[in-house]
């Protein structure tokens, strides 16, 4: 599945990758109905600086099959745990300028409680397991973010592999 | 059997290329893939890896099947 700039449409909201300045306005106006009470938005925005290296601009990439996938699943996740009505996540990738947006999350529902509870949650699982990684260009060098760590069971631990004579019960 | 192998991020750094056709014997794992990865390089991978088979996390004991698609991924920095 390769980027696009369209919005596709899902049960519970709309989920994309895309390479285009995301634009908010209309995202946002689309994602409310008349039983809605509330309306949630969160903007990642490229930041100038990390921890005190100036920021020139991001390179995002991203298994793109896979994270479409994840940050479906994670919409659906969001509307059975918190109830929501509805939740739009938008990404970026390619290369951003500082100040530009990386990730637009809008999620509506009837109350508001629910709406912000799944936004947090939403922005945070997305940061521990979608598969996009950044690399931050600075005025003095490019490096690939740390990334957080995965939960628990998500990662392999490599240093216990089997050679190559072993079979697979051994491991 | 030939599995593809994709490379994420930083570790792409480390093999120098983005993706590589790899040839495991029938039967092999996501651990034996890795070992059979780790022996082409000076420094094996780093810790805190996940590994995608065919777009879905996998676990090191799970079984490969010819035409595979294994993703290593490194921890992730979206959002």
């Amino acid at each position: 599945m390769t980027a696009r700039d369209d919005v596709e449409t899902n049960q519970v909201g709309a989920v994309s990758l895309t390479r285009a300045p995301i634009d908010s306005a209309p995202i946002i106006a689309s994602a409310r109905q008349g039983e809605d009470g509330a309306v949630v938005i969160f903007d990642g925005i490229v930041r100038n600086e990390t921890r005190g290296r100036q920021t020139l601009y991001l390179d995002y990439e991203a298994y793109e099959e896979m994270a479409v996938r994840q940050m479906d699943e994670l919409a659906r996740r969001a509307q059975s745990k918190f109830g929501v009505r509805h939740v739009t996540m938008v990404h970026r990738l390619g290369r951003l300028q500082v100040s530009e947006s990386s990730i637009l999350i809008v999620v509506a529902s009837a109350h508001r409680g629910q709406a912000f509870e799944a936004c947090r949650w939403l922005i945070d699982t997305i940061k521990k397991t979608v598969p996009i990684w950044k690399k931050e260009t600075f005025v003095d060098g490019a490096v690939w973010a740390d990334g957080e760590p995965f939960p628990d069971g998500v990662s392999v631990d490599n240093t216990v592999v089997a050679d190559e004579s072993s079979t697979p019960n051994l491991i | 059997m030939m599995v593809k192998v994709l490379f994420f991020g930083v570790l792409k750094e480390w093999l120098g290329a983005a993706e590589s056709s790899v040839e495991l014997q029938e039967g092999a794992t996501v651990a034996q893939l890795i070992a059979r990865l780790n022996a082409l390089r000076p420094t094996p991978l780093q810790r805190g890896i996940a590994v995608s088979v065919n777009a879905e996390f996998a676990s090191a004991i799970q079984v490969l099947h010819a035409g595979d698609e294994v993703g290593l991924l490194p921890p992730v920095s979206g959002g």
